[in-house]
């Protein structure tokens, strides 16, 4: 019975890694690889580390260990998706031409890196007023 | 069929062109975030194929090695994703 159980979930998560494998090399840019394959990897990964778990029962470390490894995935992939992304959007990555929206566009400004929030692109925002004295200056 | 052939000769195979595929991808890559996030991917799908390994031994001691490399791929995707942005800022 727990045989069953490791093969199915073993299965699932091997076919969710095949599909980001497969995901990263047909589509056609950078954010929508990225988009396809961090969900995906992440998926099949924690899926597989749970079959671990569940194949070493008497181990209690080793179900430990798996599930730590299983939170610590969840955690940082969608944080180093982001970081990444960022990264690309700043030195100009080509987007695909089917993309119909950029929200972006215009809200970062190249020098410092800060994003503008709300309906006002960078441009329009008013210059900054010097830091006055007793107030915290964000921008440091 | 014992869990332990099925493991050998459908899991790992499937792994294994998972990992071709990501392999391509990382020397085709038009842009280096593209081989950015092979890497990332590559270190993922290793992290799974050193547990499905572990299973098919018997051996639990692999996982360590699992749960480093989780650490390690972290560190390096932000490393690159930093001295990118830098790169980029002049």
């Amino acid at each position: 019975m727990i045989n069953i159980i490791i093969g199915v979930l073993c299965t699932i998560g091997a076919l969710a890694i095949l599909v980001a494998a497969i995901g990263i090399l047909r589509m056609p840019d950078f954010y929508l690889r990225l988009s396809v394959t961090v969900k995906a990897a992440t998926l099949g990964g924690g899926l597989l580390l749970l079959s671990a778990a569940f194949y070493f029962p008497e181990e209690v470390s080793v179900t430990t260990k798996a599930l730590a490894i299983i939170f610590f995935l969840i955690l940082t992939a969608p944080v180093a998706a982001h970081l990444i992304a960022r990264s690309a959007y700043f030195i100009g990555t080509a987007q695909w031409e089917g993309t119909a929206d950029d929200d972006l566009a215009g809200m970062y400004d190249k020098e410092t890196h800060q994003l503008s929030s709300g309906n006002t692109p960078v441009n329009a925002l008013p210059p900054k007023a010097e830091p006055e004295l007793g107030t915290d200056d964000e921008t440091v | 069929m014992t869990l332990d052939s099925y493991i050998d000769y459908v899991i790992l195979p499937i792994l294994a062109i998972s990992l071709l595929l990501v392999f391509i991808r990382l020397f085709k890559g038009p842009d280096i975030v593209d081989r950015v996030i092979a890497l990332d991917l590559l270190i993922t799908i290793g992290i799974s194929v050193i547990t499905v390994y572990s299973i098919s031994t018997g051996k639990s001691t692999f996982i360590d090695v699992a749960m480093i490399l989780a650490l390690i791929a972290f560190l390096g995707t932000i490393a690159f994703s930093y001295y990118i942005e830098k790169r980029g800022r002049k």
